[in-house]
């Protein structure tokens, strides 16, 4: 398989010529259409923020944006013309993790760099780790790991929980379950890009739980919670951030208040980067940012701290000086552990009002430095 | 050498040309357009069977060039994990090669056709168009929920198959095996629209009592021609995958179903090379269009509609002029 | 028990709002003979036009009304432009053209609204959740659906049944040239029957839309199950539609409800989990290959047709 994948990458490289030595080419490819595009809206707007904000330190990146539709095979295409036609050396911005699937792996086996602003499957991870991968988000356990751990210290007995049939929603309950203690009643996966959840919601109301955990990220969450609230049934919800992110509440309304979510950062914590962070978005985009224009946002910082040490044409030293992160995160730490994916803290948020805006305020800390359950079967 | 006749041989020497000059430009990724231009003309020679010369109007041919593209999918990733594919009734290993690709993704495809075909070709009209319609959403709706493969996610296999003294990781000599095909198909629905099989097909559109009373039976001619036609699709679907080295449910979907169509029909229906020159005019519209306007799609709409009302004889009918039929 | 009254209540409304969107289709291909993909469209119109005026004038209600206005106008104006010069031509025709008319109503649609899907919020008299008797709590907009479904379905049954435009509607099913040698005014007859269709559609794209989200592409997937709708109930029959509504709305609804756990029963839980969700995504199309061996022409259609 090694030997087949490196005969691959041979080949490319004779069709292909190398990258320009002056300045870094940065393909992105992310959702800017459908009922995902408020994700990669929010990524990209958080990216070309920092990129702003640096000025001149920017100058030698060149962003090439295209639209995937959340759709793996427009993905592939999309990566492919980046890769052969546009020459870049650096790829990023995939929201949801089976395009990551599709996309990541045949991009670092043809020796580019992939940067993960959001998806970070468990294959990429564990054994399917690579050194030109890195995932600067958290990986796609962590979130739901802190909500299970949230969830067993808040002394919730029985817990419905709920996640979309695709990578990322697989990644999502087995992190639940890893920290939760109580008993699930009923483990339920829907299919992705669902709108209609009124079938789930009679079995939720037929289930006896004294809780539900979901994890609906973009328009099939706000599609749920409106459903849910018109619904009658009163059980507290729980979830990731993604459940319950700035994208999402707008539309939800009141019906969020008082929901509790983890998260790696918040609008409301307290460090410079972040301060320069929220105050920028807000100017530049005149609404708050999303978690995922913060990942958006620290992976170009990411990226820029690495070009100021290394020359990309320079593998090795690209990647130390990725490894390195030597650059102010929003989240305050920031460090990445041996599978390089971020080792991090993990806080418990409440959504609340902030004048008329609801918005997400820190009410306390799930879990501190935490890395993976996957790091220890990466073989770098 | 009629005009039309000129004509397809210029339009097979533009694809092949495109190729070359892409390659001797160094632009790798014009190379893959043709190459997906071949594929989809080699999917609308498919079609083209039935639509064509058969007059059955199939919205469902994603059926068959998805289940040829999983087919490549599913064998390439059991020969990578070293798992077979089945042991009953018996041993069934994956491969990465394409001349064992091939065969099974054209049974897989041809059987599914022929399937598909004996329920659909008991109605006609509207309601075969539905019926072929609604089989096709059930395959991919299928594939979505059947979670072993990789289910709505799709199904990577990183590794482009091989073929003995090519390297197909090179984009020009994959290029030549799709091509190479192509000629091929196109060979074989030459001789095939002019054997008896084919003038039995075309009589059955055409004045399908009269086909009764000499002794044949329209609907056994239309399942074959329907299984061939899948046929060919599956192998485009194949070839498909090997271009992305990915199969995903979109494959199956209703609107690849309709872009086989579109093929057809805006080269020309029921000319051997409509395909092509579709296949050639939609490859090169969304490239220069999706360029000029994110909303290029809206602008294809109107040229087809445009198309169908000014122009039914589609752009070979509109260059080599009306058929004589 | 409690369950299984919620889910058939839950296929019920989706069975009426297939059928508002069925019911227009099968109306023109049976007074037309033309087969229309762009249907859908219309639905995503309708829902569009009713987020739109909703958003702007802050009424639910008024949106409503636009989006039978809407849809209605836009399905007048297509047939004007384009589908009237369709009738007359074979299948196949009608299938590009309209296939062409959905690419340029969606990318329109994303062009004029932005790729961000809407969503609508419920008007306060008709949301949150109503106790039936029984004690199963239900929302309040999902039971006035199935209302509002069942009155249209009877609507459109005395339409058909004792109005001028239902006689001509009849007849014109039963024999085209007749009706027209009749000196009924045919081309007007048909450009009703087409706004009819899609003001329904708009309906249903507006309806559902309010309890899910405004997207462009939105009609695709109820477009075929329309299909699927039509070819079980009978084309061209209104009755057929209704039936046919209901019965792929109870089927689907009650299949992913129940089959993983009546197969968990027989099998290991997990594979059944996994197997009978993937058969119940499909079972409707096994009905309607069911249907279609029995009575290729469907439920409720006439032989001459199939």
């Amino acid at each position: 398989m090694k030997a087949i994948l490196m005969g691959a990458v041979a080949a490319l490289a004779m069709g292909l010529g190398t990258a320009s030595a002056e300045g870094v080419k940065v393909g992105m490819i992310t959702t800017l259409s459908g009922g995902g595009a408020g994700l990669g809206v929010d990524t990209r707007d958080g990216f070309q923020l920092a990129l702003k904000q640096a000025g001149d330190a920017a100058k030698a990146v060149e962003l090439i944006i295209e639209d995937d539709q959340q759709k793996p095979d427009v993905a592939v295409q999309i990566a492919d013309k980046m890769i052969q036609s546009d020459k870049v050396d650096v790829l990023t911005g995939i929201v949801w993790s089976n395009l990551a699937m599709a996309v990541v792996p045949a991009a670092v086996a043809q020796g580019k760099f992939y940067l993960s602003t959001n998806a970070a499957p468990s294959a990429l991870a564990g054994k399917g780790c690579n050194p030109r991968y890195f995932s600067v988000s958290y990986q796609n356990d962590n979130l739901h790991e802190a909500a299970g751990a949230y969830a067993a210290s808040a002394g919730i007995g029985k817990v419905f929980i709920m996640a979309p049939n695709y990578p990322a929603g697989q990644d999502s309950l087995t992190g639940f379950k890893r920290f939760y203690d109580g008993e699930v009643v009923s483990e339920v996966y829907t299919q992705v890009g669902q709108t209609d959840y009124a079938a789930e919601i009679a079995q939720i109301r037929a289930s006896g739980a004294d809780a539900v955990f979901f994890f609906l990220p973009g328009g099939m969450g706000i599609a749920f919670l409106k459903q849910y609230a018109e619904s009658g049934v009163g059980l507290p919800l729980i979830g990731p951030a993604f459940s319950f992110s700035q994208d999402i509440l707008p539309a939800v309304g009141d019906a969020a208040l008082g929901v509790k979510n983890t998260a790696n950062w918040s609008h409301d914590l307290d460090n410079p980067a972040n301060a320069a962070f929220v105050e920028g978005f807000k100017a530049e985009y005149g609404r708050l940012p999303s978690i995922y224009a913060s990942y958006g946002y620290d992976t170009a910082n990411l990226l820029l701290s690495a070009i100021a040490k290394a020359d990309v044409a320079d593998a090795e030293a690209f990647r130390a000086a990725l490894q390195a992160a030597d650059f102010a995160s929003v989240r305050g730490k920031f460090r990445f552990g041996t599978n390089q994916h971020p080792v991090q803290d993990i806080y418990v948020r409440e959504v609340m009002k902030e004048g008329d805006a609801l918005t997400n305020r820190i009410v306390g800390t799930a879990m501190t430095d935490r890395a993976d359950a996957y790091a220890d079967q990466c073989g770098m | 050498m009629t005009r039309e006749a000129a004509l397809n041989a210029a339009l097979f020497v533009a694809l092949i040309g495109t190729a070359l000059v892409a390659q001797a430009l160094g632009e790798g990724f014009i190379i893959t357009l043709a190459t997906k231009a071949a594929i989809f003309a080699l999917a609308g020679v498919g079609l083209n069977l039935v639509l064509g010369y058969g007059g059955l109007v199939s919205f469902g041919h994603a059926a068959f060039f998805g289940l040829g593209g999983y087919a490549t999918g599913i064998l390439a990733s059991h020969a990578m994990s070293g798992v077979p594919v089945a042991t009953l009734p018996f041993t069934l290993n994956g491969s990465t090669e394409m001349l064992a690709i091939w065969p099974l993704a054209i049974a897989a495809s041809g059987l599914a056709a022929l399937a598909i075909g004996a329920l659909s070709l008991r109605t006609s009209g509207v309601y075969f168009i539905m019926v072929t319609l609604a089989f096709a959403q059930m395959i991919y709706y299928l594939a979505i929920s059947w979670p072993a493969y990789g289910g709505e996610d799709g199904l990577s296999f990183y590794v482009r198959n091989t073929f003995p003294g090519l390297n197909t990781f090179d984009p020009i000599q994959f290029f030549a095996i799709c091509a190479g095909l192509l000629a091929a198909a196109l060979g074989l629905v030459a001789v095939l629209t002019r054997s008896r099989f084919g003038l039995a097909l075309r009589a059955a559109r055409q004045n399908e009592s009269r086909v009764v009373a000499v002794g044949i039976r329209p609907y056994s001619i239309r399942l074959l021609a329907f299984m061939l036609s899948g046929m060919i699709v599956g192998l485009a679907g194949s070839l498909y995958a090997d271009l992305n080295r990915f199969v995903s449910p979109a494959m199956l979907s209703w609107h690849m179903s309709g872009e086989i169509m579109v093929f057809v029909i805006l080269g020309g229906v029921g000319r051997l090379f409509g395909p092509v020159a579709g296949a050639l005019a939609y490859i090169a519209l969304e490239h220069l269009l999706g360029g000029v306007s994110d909303y290029w799609q809206a602008l294809l709409g109107l040229l087809l509609l445009a198309i169908v009302i000014y122009a039914p004889g589609g752009l070979i009918g509109l260059i080599a002029g009306r058929r004589h039929v | 028990m409690m369950l299984l009254i919620e889910q058939a209540l839950n296929g019920l409304q989706y069975g009426m709002m297939l059928f508002l969107m069925a019911a227009g289709l099968t109306l023109v291909f049976g007074v037309m003979g033309l087969i229309n993909l762009a249907h859908g469209a219309l639905y995503m119109v309708g829902a569009f036009a009713c987020a739109a005026v909703a958003g702007a004038t802050g009424s639910f209600w008024l949106g409503l009304a636009a989006s039978l206005a809407a849809a209605a106008a836009a399905g007048a104006v297509v047939e004007l432009l384009v589908i009237r010069r369709l009738y007359a031509r074979d299948h196949l025709d009608q299938v590009l053209a309209t296939f062409a008319l959905i690419l340029v109503f969606s990318e329109g649609t994303r062009w004029l609204f932005g790729s961000f899907p809407l969503y609508l919020t419920l008007p306060p008299l008709l949301s949150g959740a109503v106790t039936l008797p029984g004690g199963l709590q239900y929302p309040l907009f999902r039971l006035a659906l199935i209302g509002l479904g069942a009155a249209i379905a009877f609507g459109l049954y005395l339409l058909i049944t004792r109005t001028r435009l239902g006689t001509r509607i009849r007849a014109g099913e039963a024999d085209r040239e007749m009706v027209a040698a009749l000196g009924v005014d045919i081309a007007r007859l048909y450009t009703a029957v087409f706004a009819l269709g899609a003001a329904l559609a708009g309906l249903a794209g507006a309806l559902v839309g309010t309890i899910q989200s405004v997207q462009v592409g939105m009609g695709e997937p109820v477009l075929i199950l329309a299909f699927v709708v039509i070819v079980i109930g009978g084309i061209g029959s209104v009755k057929g539609a209704l039936v046919g509504a209901l019965l792929v709305g109870m089927t689907d609804t009650l299949g992913k409800a129940f089959l993983p756990g009546v197969l968990a029963r027989l099998i290991d839980p997990s594979a059944a989990n996994t197997i009978g969700s993937a058969i119940a995504s499909v079972l409707i199309y096994v009905l309607m290959a069911g249907v279609l061996i029995v009575r290729p022409q469907g439920l409720y259609g006439e032989r001459g047709m199939a």
